[in-house]
């Protein structure tokens, strides 16, 4: 394309119009607000967290404009089916990893679109367990969260209507759901295996609820099972709030900012109170007025622009009187245990994970440690395939080569497990800086013994759920992996405990609001992505409520 | 080529509906990637191609994958992963420090450079690498974590993102918008690789011939 209509150098939601992500070279109007124009809300960033809620206070008649990094694509037209060349999907930017067991970032937990991470995420969408928003008193580990799972439940089946989740007609865990909106996806050879090594253990297990639609939704097409969904789906059935959220806020009239990278948020010398953000946008940097902002840029980079927030009024950055900003980093432990077998699989078919089973979420009997998790069937495509088979065995020349040409014959199982939270697992400021002048992130993890343990059990667990599904041989286990990024802003009952209240509203800056995965004080054993949506879905309602009380 | 999945060319479905026009313009552009180095010095590059011929030895009788020159369009690119090891420099610095380790080494193993060395002495000297059995570091840089995390993740992501390998391992390819339909057990649709059963190379040479 030519470069003047390259997505990711000229920004595409400017001038009164917007890209219309469903129609090739498609446009649809778009309200703009000037830098100078106090607005309601300034929301930075377009994922599960802030494009739910930049959507919902814009349809409750506040007035919001969203910014984010990265591009706003037309997936049509924008998207590949190649995995080298998506990569532009992920956050490329620089962070550096330590600890004692430094993460992977990248493709597999960080986006920079319009939509955040939620253009390439796997579309799993669990509810958690509900013992878990209260995993302190119930369970006896972790935090207690500030939320009752009841109401969650509600807006867990909120974000499922609005996405048009598809998923089994029962699930087989926990209270009593609605039924999913759409039809269960078929199984692929792949999730077969999970299914038949489930029944031979006597587990459960299901067909996993995926926001990719099984049926026609609107301009969405029923998913097409062409594989490459942690790519970019170039269909439109993923229901990424790219396609979902933005165009609704758009239409209720937030403007959204694409290539807008925030890099401070302002506060009153006086008051200590956020004032708007900083933002560069087309070489230049610029300052929007807001009355409230909100902070979601997922547990790196929330921390991150907290942290490059410091002023002389918060030296330590904002909102970070408990100093809990970018502590209690929690990712989740994505172990695999591979085979082979002697029929043809084909993985490459479908989406990655068709089905799962949360048995060892909801049993706590015969476990070693505290937490849970979930294991789910796999997909991965032939780079990412390579680097899990030479980076987990240590093989490269024949012998890849010779495990590689076995590709279709591949099966796997992969947990998404719970990690403790433990403060000096963290994000902090490198001094070495980005393109644009800003600090990047430092980030430190280290597994605990009771993730280690958990890591342990579910091996054990998937390798038997393998052997039992029969005909899988030649097991192996991929020890390094992790998935999805939480914890660094954690919500609580107590300011010197936490950085924000139930609502999401940090304790020392009050109007200032902190929307994604950072709000976690416990993970769980499933993906974040639908508690995250359904935590804004709340947001959204109580900034209504105490809005009509005066109370913002 | 023969091999599992005999006469199976991915590039065959270019023009069907397995392939949109945002797809064929990546893979036209990779597969037209410049052979000469733009980034490395010539005789860096010279150590990264027999660095990666050792990584994902190729076959005779059909052209390379140019790994190399996709390791260098991505170091010409400056394309990062979004993260990296503390212990480690920058993408660009990391590998200029890794293939000055690597030649060095085999001066002091061989008084030779790496790409003169026969294909068992680069074995050996990578294997080395990879298990950090190398005297010092590389200018503070961990050999067998370059190795690990750097080396061996860029070349063979590099390899099998590329058409040429996914005829090797019969991976259907791009697949927007037409998808796939059977997604059982043993089932091909007829735009995917047939694999060759012991004695049946014809029959699947057939099959492949006509994917589209």
């Amino acid at each position: 394309m030519p470069a003047s209509d390259d997505p990711q150098l000229v920004p595409r939601g400017k001038g009164g119009r917007a890209p219309d992500p469903f129609r090739v070279g498609g446009w649809v109007p778009m309200r703009e607000y000037r830098d100078d124009e106090a607005v309601d809300f300034a929301v930075v960033g377009t994922g599960a967290g802030g494009g739910t809620l930049a959507c919902r206070l814009a349809e409750l008649g506040f007035t919001v404009v969203g910014f984010d990094a990265g591009p706003w694509w037309r997936p049509l037209e924008d998207f590949a089916s190649d995995e080298t060349h998506q990569q532009k999907l992920y956050w490329t930017g620089e962070r550096i990893c330590d600890g004692n067991d430094p993460l992977v970032l990248g493709a597999n937990n960080s986006g920079r679109s319009v939509g955040g991470s939620t253009v390439h995420f796997a579309m799993v969408s669990l509810r958690f367990r509900p013992e878990w928003f209260k995993s302190r008193s119930r369970l006896g580990y972790g935090a207690d969260w500030p939320l009752d799972w009841r109401e969650m439940w509600d807006y867990y089946a909120r974000a499922e209507q609005a996405l048009k989740i598809s998923g089994p007609v029962t699930y087989p865990w926990g209270p009593k759901r609605p039924r999913y909106p759409y039809r269960a996806h078929e199984l692929n050879a792949a999730a077969t295996v999970l299914a038949r090594g489930a029944e031979a253990l006597g587990i459960g297990w299901a067909p996993t609820p995926l926001a990719t639609v099984s049926a026609p939704r609107s301009r969405s097409p029923p998913c097409v099972y062409r594989g490459f969904c942690v790519q970019g789906c170039s269909t439109n059935a993923k229901q990424s709030a790219l396609i979902t959220w933005i165009p609704r806020a758009v239409a209720a009239g937030a403007e959204i900012r694409d290539l807008a990278m925030v890099g401070r948020v302002e506060t009153d010398p006086r008051t200590g109170l956020a004032t708007g953000v900083h933002y560069c946008r087309e070489g230049r940097w610029r300052f929007q007025r807001a009355r409230h902002v909100v902070v979601a840029g997922y547990a790196i980079e929330t921390p991150r622009l907290l942290l490059n927030s410091a002023d002389s009024r918060h030296p330590d950055g904002l909102a970070n009187s408990s100093g809990l900003v970018g502590r209690n980093l929690m990712v989740q432990a994505n172990q695999a245990v591979y085979g082979t077998m002697d029929e043809a699989v084909r993985w490459y078919k479908g989406p990655p994970s068709l089905s799962l089973t949360e048995h060892w979420n909801y049993e706590d009997r015969g476990k070693d440690f505290f937490g849970g998790y979930c294991y789910m069937a796999q997909g991965p495509l032939p780079a990412g395939w390579a680097a899990i088979v030479a980076g987990s065995r240590g093989l490269w020349g024949e012998a890849l080569r010779r495990e590689m040409e076995r590709y279709n014959h591949a099966v796997g199982l992969k947990i998404v497990g719970e990690v403790m939270p433990d403060e000096d697992n963290r994000v902090t400021l490198s001094d070495e800086t980005d393109e644009y002048g800003l600090r990047i992130a430092r980030v430190t993890f280290s597994y605990g013994d009771n993730d280690k343990r958990l890591i342990r059990h579910s091996l054990r667990a998937m390798r038997e759920c393998l052997e039992a599904a029969g005909g899988v041989r030649e097991l192996w286990e991929e020890r390094d992996d992790t998935a999805h990024l939480n914890g660094t802003a954690r919500m609580g009952d107590d300011p010197r405990r936490s950085v924000v209240d139930a609502d999401c509203r940090s304790w020392d800056v009050r109007n200032l609001w902190i929307c994604d995965g950072s709000v976690f004080p416990t993970v769980g054993g499933v993906n974040p992505s639908l508690t995250i949506q359904a935590i804004a879905l709340r947001t959204a309602d109580r900034i209504a409520a105490l809005a009509a009380r005066g109370e913002l | 080529m023969s091999g599992r999945y005999p006469g199976y060319d991915v590039l065959a479905k270019r023009h069907t509906p397995s392939w949109n026009e945002q797809t064929r313009q990546v893979i036209d552009r990779r597969l037209a990637l410049p052979r000469e180095p733009r980034f490395l010095a010539p005789d860096e590059f010279a150590t990264l191609e027999a660095v990666c011929g050792r990584i994902v030895p190729q076959p005779a009788g059909r052209p390379p994958v140019p790994v190399a020159a996709m390791i260098d369009d991505k170091l010409h690119a400056n394309r990062g992963d979004g993260y990296r090891d503390h212990r480690l420099p920058p993408l660009r610095e990391a590998w200029r420090r890794g293939l000055a380790g690597i030649e060095a080494e085999a001066r002091r193993r061989h008084n030779a450079g790496f790409a003169e060395l026969d294909a068992a002495e680069q074995d050996a000297l990578l294997r080395a690498v990879q298990e950090g059995r190398i005297a010092g570091d590389w200018e503070g840089m961990p050999p067998a974590l370059f190795f690990a995390k750097r080396l061996v993740f860029d070349i063979v992501t590099a390899y099998y993102g590329h058409p040429t390998a996914w005829n090797e391992i019969g991976f259907g390819g791009p697949a927007s918008p037409r998808g796939y339909v059977r997604m059982e057990f043993d089932r091909r649709d007829p735009w995917e690789a047939a694999e060759a059963a012991p004695g049946r190379e014809a029959q699947a040479r057939r099959d492949n011939a006509r994917i589209g």
